[in-house]
């Protein structure tokens, strides 16, 4: 007699099994969500227990880009503030459609911590690392230079975690450079060309000579395609590009050849210190009041930024540029977040603080659609997400690039300002259709959903 | 012929603000020693004295947009054109040449406060230790500076005559459209006034020639009975005030920013290097050359053959120079060579 009991397969037994496997395998996606995202281990995901989430605002706080970034900060703490129920509500009364209750974050209150990514690719990257790593942070933003965005992006996919990026505007960034785990509000180097196109034939006709300087790094590089592709479409002649390092200070030796190019358009692909420093000695050098070709010579300045147009000072009056929100604009979202954002604080946000604002809410709505921090539910919930009352019109989350699309500003340094904060002239609001372009055109690749 | 006219003149106006910066730095280096790297802070305080004179003859009534309702927006007249109408207006037309007055008496104020109060203890330390407490002592400033002023670049406009830019091409028989900014002219005359009013000084009066015997032979003038080291620290704030003057002089070609200054310190040391330690014609020299080299350097003609030579034509004539003279273009035998 033996007791073994070898365990055997009986056709009984058998047949259950194969029922229930064939349930499993065929049984729709609807019905795991939940478990398989709450089941589903990720980086920093809250206890259930757990009372605050915490969010990660990566800006310059010291370098030249540090006042820009100081207002960034003040958006996101403006946006924290709002995301728990405090203040105001600010643009939590105007968007729509949204999922957000002023209670946190899926009933978690927000809590957030900052980095210091000194405009530089590698300070951002660690800042953003240690606060993914030592502070828990289940999204990074903020940012006010392109190189840094793209750096901090390719981070983000690596190690899972959102990055909703700040001031970028460089084509890479959801061009070839995009990444899943990154979205960008902020407007393109490619749609300011077609936003400024068009009011650039009206003023200055068909028959232009230009002459760029490029900052040479990521941005300046895809500005200065695009605008070439868009005088070019309009059958200016490029005469010369010339790339600059950034930082240069004293622009005299760049500018000095321009003198006697035949040029009589000059492109500043210049931003921050750069373009206050270039367009400054520009005009110093005469350039504003020559007469090449026949005609008045004219700098353009395809981005511009209010902070960065104090500096300019009277050199700034009259040109053209374009800009991706302005605090005079007087929609319901615009009025809302000046109104909140100036009692707070005493002075008007500048862009960089409006996408910041933006992009912190957006993400808290995703969740909120999403009913999960999980990730790859997060970004799903942005992706093709449409919504409106932010400020910039009907605005999309395009799901193919993660890029945003909505009206983008043409503006002109004001000659007549009425105080010191009216600095841009809004010239014309272009709608979305006329910069709208498709994804395939810069290539790239957004990566896997689960990393 | 006008390409290198232009190219001329811009590379004489960059060699006189390369070469003022440097003659401060060999000054405080060839009387004390000592190797400044807060020397580009120096530079840009300088400019801030301008800046801070601007804004001090600026203060304005303020007058309310009541159409804004959510912060303080308001159209500024400064009280100076309240009181005396276009006497007002004129004088902060005027700002950054009247900021002279200003700069002198306080920049010779922080040159001897900053030699008093921790140079003077760093004279027998490595040479190191000097640069590792200039420079700590440079973001000091630097970081004073923004949280004053911001980070932006701030607009400090020349006066209105010489805002625009002089026929330089019709004065001399060429192009006729060739202009050249009225303000770089006068900064190159200033610059170069500064650097001769400095040699006079130090060749023609008794206190200028016992710090040239102090430079050469310390021990021998303090063994007759001078009192070498108080010279030499007025000496060193006579270099804070050519610091000064340069950098406020030069606020209206670049708007000052806190960072200003480390833009031109790393330049600046190459200068004095290639000039020879030590040396003010070397220095002066140095930085005309150096000046003139690099706006040649980044005509398009020049570019076309070498690409991006302009970003390393004068590191690159560093390298030359020193290995052919070793000590630079006047470096004398003995000095940093211990």
């Amino acid at each position: 007699m033996s007791n073994d009991k070898t365990p055997t397969l009986d056709r009984r037994g058998f047949l259950k099994a194969s029922v229930a496997t064939s349930m499993a395998a065929t049984a729709p996606m609807f019905f795991m969500k939940d478990a398989f995202a709450k089941g589903e281990a990720f980086r920093n995901s809250p206890k259930a227990d757990a009372k605050t989430i915490t969010l990660g605002f990566n800006v310059p706080q010291t370098g030249a880009y540090a006042d820009e970034g100081a207002d960034e900060l003040r958006a996101f703490k403006l946006a924290v503030k709002h995301l728990n129920g405090e203040g105001d509500g600010g643009m939590m009364n105007t968007f729509k459609p949204s999922a957000l209750k002023g209670n946190g974050v899926l009933g978690k209150k927000v809590e957030f911590v900052t980095g210091d990514t000194q405009t530089k690719s590698d300070a951002a990257r660690a800042s953003a690392k240690r606060m993914i790593e030592k502070d828990g942070v289940l999204m990074i933003s903020g940012g006010s230079s392109s190189g840094v965005a793209i750096a901090v992006q390719g981070l983000c996919q690596e190690m899972g975690t959102i990055f909703m990026a700040g001031l970028t505007h460089s084509n890479d960034t959801t061009g070839k450079d995009k990444r899943r785990y990154g979205f960008r509000h902020f407007f393109n180097a490619k749609m300011t060309g077609s936003a400024l196109g068009p009011v650039l034939k009206e003023e200055m006709g068909t028959e232009r000579k230009t002459y760029h300087l490029t900052s040479d790094y990521t941005w300046g590089w895809t500005q200065e395609e695009s605008i070439k592709e868009t005088t070019e479409g309009l059958g200016w002649k490029t005469v010369k590009t010339v790339k600059t390092p950034v930082g240069a200070g004293d622009f005299s030796q760049y500018i000095t050849p321009i003198l006697n190019s035949g040029a009589d358009t000059l492109i500043l692909n210049h931003y921050g210190k750069d373009m206050i420093n270039s367009l400054t000695q520009s005009v110093q050098f005469g350039l504003r009041d020559k007469q090449v070709n026949g005609k008045n010579f004219e700098i353009i300045v395809p981005l511009y930024s209010r902070l960065m147009a104090q500096g300019a000072g009277k050199n700034l009056q009259g040109i053209l540029g374009t800009t991706n929100w302005n605090w005079a604009l007087t929609d319901d979202g615009s009025k809302a977040f000046v109104k909140s954002f100036g009692k707070e604080y005493g002075n008007p946000p500048s862009q960089a603080a409006h996408t910041c604002y933006v992009q912190t809410l957006l993400y808290a709505n995703a969740c909120e659609v999403a009913g999960t921090f999980y990730p790859p539910e997060v970004i799903k919930a942005l992706e093709g997400f449409k919504f409106d009352g932010m400020g910039n019109g009907k605005t999309e989350y395009r799901a193919e690039d993660h890029q945003c699309f909505k009206d983008v500003l043409v503006v002109r340094g004001n000659d007549k300002p009425t105080s010191q904060f009216d600095l841009l002239k809004i010239v014309k609001e272009v709608p979305r259709s006329a910069v709208e372009y498709e994804a395939k055109v810069f290539g790239g690749d957004l990566g896997p959903y689960k990393v | 012929m006008d390409a290198i006219l232009i190219q001329l003149l811009n590379g004489l106006d960059k060699g006189g603000a390369y070469a003022l910066i440097a003659l401060g730095l060999t000054l405080t280096f060839g009387t004390l020693g000592v190797v400044n790297f807060a020397h580009g802070a120096l530079f840009m305080l300088g400019a801030f004295c301008a800046v801070l004179f601007n804004k001090v003859l600026t203060i304005s009534a303020k007058v309310k947009d009541e159409s804004i309702t959510f912060f303080d927006a308001y159209k500024e007249t400064p009280y100076l054109e309240l009181w005396w109408g276009d006497t007002g207006a004129t004088i902060i037309d005027y700002s950054v040449p009247l900021s002279i007055l200003f700069v002198i008496p306080i920049m010779l104020l922080v040159g001897v406060i900053m030699e008093r109060g921790l140079i003077k203890h760093f004279y027998k330390r490595e040479h190191a230790d000097q640069i590792l407490v200039t420079f700590g002592l440079a973001i000091v400033i630097q970081e004073i500076i923004r949280h004053f002023f911001g980070a932006n670049p701030i607009p400090t406009p020349a006066p209105d005559v010489v805002a625009g830019s002089a026929a330089v091409g019709a004065f001399f028989g060429l192009n006729e459209n060739l202009v050249y900014p009225w303000w770089r002219l006068i900064y190159l005359a200033f610059s170069l006034s500064i650097i001769g009013a400095v040699f006079a000084f130090l060749k023609y009066t008794t206190f200028g020639m016992v710090v040239r015997a102090g430079m050469a032979d310390r021990e021998t003038v303090e063994l007759l009975g001078i009192n070498v080291q108080k010279r030499f620290t007025i000496v060193f704030g006579i270099a804070t005030v050519v610091a000064g003057l340069a950098g406020a002089m030069y606020a209206p070609i670049l708007p000052p920013d806190y960072h200003m200054g480390m833009d031109f310190l790393v330049l600046s040391f190459v200068v004095v290097v290639v000039g020879g330690m030590g040396s003010l014609p070397g220095a002066v020299a140095a930085g005309f050359l150096l000046g003139l080299l690099q706006s040649f350097a980044s005509m398009n003609e020049v570019k076309a053959i070498f690409p991006g030579i302009d970003q390393i034509i004068i590191y690159l004539v560093a390298v030359v120079i020193l290995l052919v003279r070793p000590r630079g273009l006047m470096g004398r035998e003995g000095v940093f060579e211990d």
